[in-house]
């Protein structure tokens, strides 16, 4: 049965009996296998994971400094044809993600005409002066996109977030996949599952794309960490190591007349592309934050000097900025000319009055969140919040409506779960990769799905206690195993 | 490759050297102090102390030298850089930051040895011990072996370089400490002690059957330092150690164009040590040959630091 008369992704609204007509032989697969040999394999996938160290640290937890994050077996499934809805929709937020990127630190035509208002821009902290009037190589800037969507229903998808500084979890996204392979081979015989593991290809292929022009026919690319004590240190090597790239740390970096090179035992070698795992905080002491023990001096001006890519681009965080958010479909309007196909999440900007009066007037149906906070933090959740919660944001939002937006609580859809007691509907939400280089668009037909373990949570974060499950992507019977459109 | 990365193979290739290094001593010690006709007790534990350079470390806990003590200390205690434990930690921590560089199967058998040890507290008895270091000793073979399927290249020789160096210098230290602390007062050359204490010796290099093959004659001090000195069929063997190191920094040179100072000192040691003869080291002291002979690999460690450009 669906939770809360959520829409399941496999069993609709009916159940296990009546599943979807589309999943009658995924529903059939599940029914046939016996949950306790359903069990078996979830946690052999599991030991593996934990042999191979695929575990992500959690900060201020020291008795658990490494654990793994719960894998569902039961996979996630999109049609052929929702995925290319999905795909369009994702190839034409991204270009409008670069076209904004572009604009804002260049021309900014976008505020000219109005379609923002300036202090969005220019009193956010996540603008970056240090890079205004810098165009990247080639003029990409979001390399690397994680879009996060949420789905209400057989046709509803929305956006929830973009995220265009460092999205992770691609790592897991190809584990997963290695581990349904291998432990339920029965599945890729009866599905056509499209791959995921072309992702370290393409994602090399983006980067040499965006090498400083008129360089060498191989640029060097690296992979830059801030070390293996940080909590996505496994994913950052995998995907070093997945290319077949170095994977550097800033003080293998040295920074020489604007020139990056990176220390090797043959002496210094130059650095065309780094693909950094390093917030823009963090990247530069000389040009961010000086007390930064982490960053490479010189890098920015090296940037600056376009002398090399940088992926993603520093001062990105303007374009995934919660305050931003809500007018991404304005922003897509302007710059493709064409409604946007995949719309946001209905949200209330605080600072603007209507929006504010009907915010106060439902405060306890609605999602109140700070434009700048993050990790659930200056959060209202409104159906569950108490009295003086909501009385005590009531009073924060009177006297500083700019600082928040709000938004509905969805109904987000459900996968079926291996739970204690069996199979059970799990909230999910779900995180594309989308590639851009100077050749075009990609969209790895598959990503992560991530899974509320808790009967009735919404919270899918892996901190949190979420797990993860395969995002199996069907073919239709034409060509076309990732959706290619020219930049 | 990362100067960085370099390092770190060395140190890994150097770490899980001595963390089997360090189940081998302990495997030996529990053997000698309870399989053989006159327990060595304490004394056995003494110089498995003094071997591993975790005596006065462990003086310092104020525990008796007694097998759970002991055993405890050299395996999980993660308070001196001396335990099993804590080499894994440290090799584990070099192989997490050079992971690309391994393949999955070596990282994984390294992994599977630091998990070894995450969920105990206690090596337990004489038997629960054995199956604990055996444990340790199956996940090492299971790494070399995987080290054999990697790439020939870089990554690979300075892991066996590193091994190399270690092995050298746990081989001396194991030779040195016996020949001059082990027999306690009152026991005599070639006694029933002294004998079990050798046999602990050959099985710790995993050389018992070695020498049976190599000497004739029975159980002879002269033939067990011979074979630990000079022969170089035993892979533990000082002339073995060293062969090793010379190959596999020619083989870098081959592969890197880096060769100097480390080349020079490994191959004039080689040179020397294969005019070495068992009887004239003991008769100009067999202590200070050791002890010259450790020093020099601290100084060989150096300059291949220096050549690789470690950072």
């Amino acid at each position: 049965m669906a939770a809360n008369g959520a829409f399941d992704e496999i069993w609709g609204h009916g159940g296990p009996d009546a599943p979807r007509a589309e999943f009658a032989a995924l529903s059939q697969w599940i029914a046939d296998t016996p949950a306790a040999e359903l069990h078996r394999r979830q946690q052999s996938a599991e030991a593996t994971f934990r042999q191979l160290g695929i575990t992500f640290a959690v900060y201020g937890d020291s008795d658990a400094a490494e654990r793994i994050i719960p894998f569902d077996i039961v996979p996630r499934v999109f049609l052929p044809n929702e995925w290319a809805r999905l795909s369009e929709g994702l190839v034409q937020r991204v270009q409008a993600i670069n076209a904004f990127l572009e604009d804002i630190y260049g021309e900014r035509r976008i505020l000219k005409e109005g379609i923002i208002p300036e202090e969005l821009i220019y009193l956010n902290d996540q603008f970056r002066p240090e890079v205004d009037g810098v165009r990247p190589p080639h003029g990409v800037w979001a390399h690397i996109c994680g879009i996060d969507l949420v789905r209400t229903g057989a046709d509803e998808f929305f956006v929830l977030e973009d995220n265009a500084r460092t999205p992770s979890g691609v790592s897991y996204m190809l584990e997963n996949r290695e581990a349904m392979i291998r432990l339920c081979p029965e599945l890729f015989r009866d599905f056509r599952v499209a791959p995921v593991d072309s992702y370290p290809d393409m994602l090399l292929q983006t980067m040499r794309s965006v090498a400083p022009g008129g360089g060498k026919a191989k640029p060097v690319c690296v992979v830059l960490t801030p070390g293996h004590f940080n909590s996505a240190y496994y994913e950052h090597s995998f995907i070093a190591d997945t290319m077949g790239v170095e994977l550097v740390e800033p003080v293998d970096l040295v920074v020489d007349d604007d020139v990056v090179y990176m220390q090797t035992i043959a002496g210094r070698v130059r650095v065309d592309v780094i693909y950094r795992r390093i917030d823009d905080d963090y990247l530069d002491p000389l040009a961010f934050r000086p007390d930064s023990m982490l960053g490479v001096p010189g890098l920015i001006a090296a940037y600056r000097a376009g002398n090399v890519a940088i992926i993603n681009a520093p001062g990105n965080g303007i374009a995934d900025d919660k305050a931003i958010y809500s007018y991404m479909p304005e922003i897509v309007r302007f710059y493709s000319g064409g409604d946007v196909k995949l719309p946001n999440v209905e949200t209330y900007r605080c600072r603007e009055p209507q929006a504010l009066k009907y915010v106060l007037d439902n405060l306890g149906k609605l999602v109140v969140k700070l434009v700048d906070g993050s990790g659930g933090y200056g959060m209202l959740v409104g159906p569950t919040a108490t009295k003086a919660q909501i009385e005590e944001f009531r009073a924060a939002l009177v006297a500083e409506p700019h600082r928040y937006i709000a938004q509905p609580t969805l109904a987000l859809s459900t996968v079926p779960t291996m739970v204690e007691s069996g199979l059970a509907p799990r909230h999910v939400d779900f995180r594309p990769f989308v590639l851009t280089g100077s050749d075009g668009v990609r969209v790895v037909p598959g990503g992560l799905t991530r899974v509320a373990l808790r009967e009735g949570s919404l919270v899918v974060n892996s901190s949190q206690g979420g797990g993860t499950k395969d995002s199996f992507v069907l073919l239709d019977d034409g060509p076309g195993q990732s959706q290619e459109q020219g930049a | 490759m990362l100067s960085r990365t370099a390092s770190a193979l060395y140190w890994l290739g150097r770490y899980l050297e001595r963390a089997d290094f360090l189940a081998r001593l302990v495997e030996a010690t529990i053997r000698l102090d309870a399989l053989s006709a006159r327990p060595a007790g304490e004394a056995a534990w003494q110089s498995a102390l003094t071997v591993s350079y975790t005596d006065e470390a462990f003086a310092l806990t104020g525990h008796n030298t007694t097998q759970a003590h002991v055993a405890k200390f050299l395996t999980l205690d993660a308070s001196h850089p001396g335990s099993i434990i804590r080499c894994l930690d440290m090799a584990r921590m070099n192989a997490r930051a050079v992971r690309t560089a391994l393949t999955r199967e070596a990282w994984t058998a390294i992994n599977r040895a630091w998990l070894i040890f995450q969920s105990r507290t206690s090596p337990g008895g004489a038997t629960q011990t054995l199956n604990m270091v055996e444990a340790v000793k199956a996940e090492m073979r299971g790494f070399e072996g995987s080290i054999h399927r990697m790439m020939r290249n870089e990554a690979t020789l300075l892991i066996q370089l590193g091994a190399a160096v270690e092995r050298a210098d746990n081989t001396a230290r194991l030779l040195d400490v016996k020949y001059h602390i082990l027999l306690p007062a009152g026991e005599e050359v070639g006694g029933a002690v002294d004998r079990d204490q050798w046999t602990t010796i050959l099985q710790t290099v995993s050389a018992v059957n070695a020498y049976r093959w190599l000497y004739s004659d029975g159980l002879k001090t002269v033939n067990v330092i011979d074979l630990l000195i000079s022969r170089p069929e035993l892979p533990r063997s000082l002339a073995a150690c060293v062969e090793e190191g010379v190959d596999l920094l020619s083989q870098l040179a081959k592969r890197t164009g880096l060769q100097g100072e480390a080349d020079r000192m490994a191959r004039a040691r080689m040179q020397r040590m294969q005019k070495t003869r068992t009887a004239e080291v003991i008769v100009s002291g067999l202590h200070e040959y050791l002890e010259a002979f450790i020093a020099e690999n601290e100084l060989l460690d150096r300059a291949i630091a220096r050549q690789f450009r470690f950072i």
